[in-house]
């Protein structure tokens, strides 16, 4: 082992990508080794733009994407629990039940009630968490597929979610509150919204600049500056940019400012603590988990009440979005575009792979193809079909990634 | 029925010793007075047909199961296994025939799993630095840390799963048919690491089916058959003495153990090989 070299560059069998041409062939190497990341939505999402302008020039205007970036919130929030259990290898069939469930808990506890409003949706947000209870002690108690039990918690809860609502089956939320603002109006002040985008870019170069710090004096070889920098520029420049394209219109939605706000805390949890780590452990082999100490089935437990719970989280939002808790809320195609985004993000369905940015821009993608396919005025039925095949397409591609990754050797 | 032989001097102090280790599941008895020493800096290879009770002693001393009866001694002190954390804590590592590594994690996430530093901002620096520094100890050859375990060859991943088992400074490492399922040079890599962490001083307990490994890196051959002791070897011992005793198939075999059994003399070292 030579002295000079840093410790992880003493073998020479590695190929160091080092400087710009270095990334750029890194990339090239996951890619073709089915390592797909982003990739996969970023395209697929180009082409549907490009796509929905030809066919109609509005689909691309501020308004339609402020529009977008409010329906994205709801459903992705959805999602977001989603890719949670994903992680972990299980599904939650049910986020759809829950969500409307936790809207009608809502509209009965606070319009017909009379409760305060924070007291109303933070117990729909405990009965979601007592649902992932439910169905983590099933899972690991009585060994239940979770795939059997959240399917059977979809009509149980349904079916609750129609009788609390009772024979009117629909309760309006005020206009004008809160909440309801929240979910229709309330935008971000321009300067807030490139303020705040400036400040995420800022901390993206800090935190890695004192990694980068931090590896060269423990002798290791740090990540290069100038390419952090580059890449906190072009990110922070093209985020400001549709900022202040969306400004041009209403601006950036609060809701959706929550919504990306979650999925910053979340990708910090998956990636940057032991629990995180832990779900990737047991997502990729639950047994050499076990064995290492980790608390398995606390893990699950951890899983599917945060899914269940970001569910009842989605539900209120979608609650405040159409202003009224109803009888449809959380039935139809919720349940499948919140999964759908999930997978289609890049997060798998085979569990220990996916990051917290797939219900991010898979949420961007389906709600693209709602918000295209309905301006082009095409029937719902189409609408499904065309959702059904994207899905299809992305776990298709999952699935080839998945056994390109395996004969390429990284899992 | 079992001679402890102490005529050479033992490489260090006795880690672990058993004394009438008897485990029944049931009607069966699994093990059945099982006298065993291990030293630092020992390597004791455990070795005997299928259904000896080599997985079994193993998972006692894992403290996956829970002896009937008979008594462990730890380090000079009486200890009680209860579960797996305990024999983790007192510092007995177990490496499992196979591995429990996650492939999706890559190896300094796999090393460190379930005892990451600072939980709730992982330190990814320092647990690099460790896991290089352990995998040096070990002369190991893994290109990079931050490859994910699937790229890994099976002698890489058996060394990954060793350096994990030395993060917490055990005393005593029990390997589960370490070389099973490896190529030649893969096994040859694997001994070297096992002679390594002998080097480290560490007790070393080894089950192989495989009589040449066991000749090449066992300090002491221990037999099990039948859930019982069968003899004390040397790696000097031939083979087919070696085989007798496992598999209790040639009369000759039984006869000089009973024979030895009578004078309680050293019957490995000279007159055989």
């Amino acid at each position: 082992m030579k002295s000079a070299a840093p410790l992880d560059r003493a073998d020479v069998r590695v190929r160091h990508d080092a400087g710009f041409g270095g990334a750029i062939r890194g990339f090239i190497d996951r890619v073709r080794s089915g390592d797909l990341g982003s990739l996969p939505v970023v395209v697929g999402l180009a082409i549907i733009w490009t796509v929905f302008q030809t066919l109609n020039p509005v689909f691309l205007s501020s308004n339609n994407l402020v529009n977008l970036l409010f329906d994205c919130s709801t459903v992705g929030v959805i999602s977001l629990g989603i890719v949670c259990i994903l992680m972990v290898g299980e599904i939650d069939l049910s986020v759809g039940s829950v969500s409307g469930f936790a809207s009608a808990v809502v509209g009965v506890l606070w319009v017909n009630s009379g409760w305060p409003v924070a007291i109303a949706v933070l117990t729909a947000l405990a009965v979601g968490a007592v649902a992932g209870v439910i169905y983590a002690t099933l899972f690991n108690r009585l060994g239940m597929p979770s795939f059997v039990s959240t399917l059977a918690g979809l009509l149980a809860v349904l079916g609750l979610q129609l009788y609390i609502l009772g024979a009117s089956g629909s309760i309006n939320l005020p206009y004008g509150s809160g909440l309801v603002s929240l979910g229709q109006q309330w935008v971000m002040p321009h300067v807030v919204a490139y303020g705040l985008v400036l400040i995420a870019g800022i901390a993206y170069f800090v935190s890695g600049y004192r990694t980068a710090t931090r590896r060269r004096r423990a002798g290791l070889t740090p990540p290069s500056i100038a390419g952090l920098l580059v890449r906190a520029l072009v990110l922070t420049v093209a985020i400001e940019l549709v900022a202040y394209y969306l400004n041009q219109d209403r601006g950036v939605p609060w809701m959706f400012g929550l919504f990306v706000g979650l999925v910053i805390a979340m990708d910090y949890a998956l990636r940057r603590t032991k629990w995180g780590r832990s779900m990737t452990a047991v997502g990729g082999n639950r047994e050499a988990a076990r064995r290492s100490g980790i608390d398995v089935h606390g893990i699950y437990t951890s899983a599917f009440v945060l899914c269940s719970m970001l569910a009842a989280l989605g539900g209120v939002l979608s609650a405040a979005r159409l202003a009224s808790a109803s009888q449809q809320a959380g039935t139809g195609d919720v349940n499948l575009n919140a999964i759908a985004a999930a997978v289609i993000g890049g997060t798998s369905l085979f569990g220990g792979r996916g990051n917290a940015y797939s219900a991010l821009l898979g949420i961007i993608v389906i709600q693209s193809i709602a918000s295209g396919l309905t301006l082009l005025d095409l029937s719902s039925s189409l609408r499904y079909m065309i959702t059904g095949a994207v899905l299809a397409i992305a776990v298709i591609v999952d699935s080839l990634a998945r056994r390109s990754r395996v004969s390429h050797g990284r899992a | 029925m079992t001679m402890i032989r102490e005529e050479t001097p033992p490489p260090g102090d006795v880690v672990l010793s058993l004394r009438g280790i008897c485990k029944q599941f049931g009607a069966v008895s699994a093990l059945t007075d099982i006298d065993l020493d291990v030293h630092a800096g020992e390597v004791v290879a455990l070795v005997g047909d299928n259904g000896a009770g080599k997985s079994t002693l193993v998972k006692v001393l894992a403290g996956v199961h829970q002896p009937t009866s008979g008594t462990m001694t730890f380090q000079g002190k009486p200890v009680a296994l209860t579960g797996p954390n305990d024999a983790l804590a007192l510092g007995i590592a177990t490496v499992f025939q196979d591995l429990a590594l996650c492939e999706n994690l890559d190896v300094v996430a796999n090393i460190f799993l379930g005892k990451e530093l600072n939980p709730y901002a992982l330190d990814e620096v320092s647990m690099e630095i460790k896991a290089w520094t352990l995998l040096n100890e070990l002369s190991a050859r893994i290109p990079s840390v931050r490859e994910p375990i699937a790229s890994l060859s099976g002698g890489q991943r058996q060394t990954v799963a060793i350096a994990r088992s030395l993060l917490l400074e055990p005393k005593l490492i029990m390997l589960d048919e370490p070389t099973a399922a490896l190529g030649v040079a893969q096994t040859a890599e694997v001994l070297n690491l096992i002679e390594r962490v002998r080097d480290r001083g560490l007790g070393v307990i080894m089950i192989s089916h495989n009589m040449e490994d066991v000749r090449a890196v066992a300090d002491r051959i221990v037999v099990l058959r039948l859930g019982r002791n069968n003899g004390v070897f040397y790696p000097d011992t031939s083979n087919q003495e070696l085989v007798s005793a496992i598999t209790g198939a040639a009369d000759n075999a039984v006869s000089r153990r009973s024979g030895r059994r009578a004078t309680q003399q050293d019957v490995t070292g000279g007159h055989r090989a």
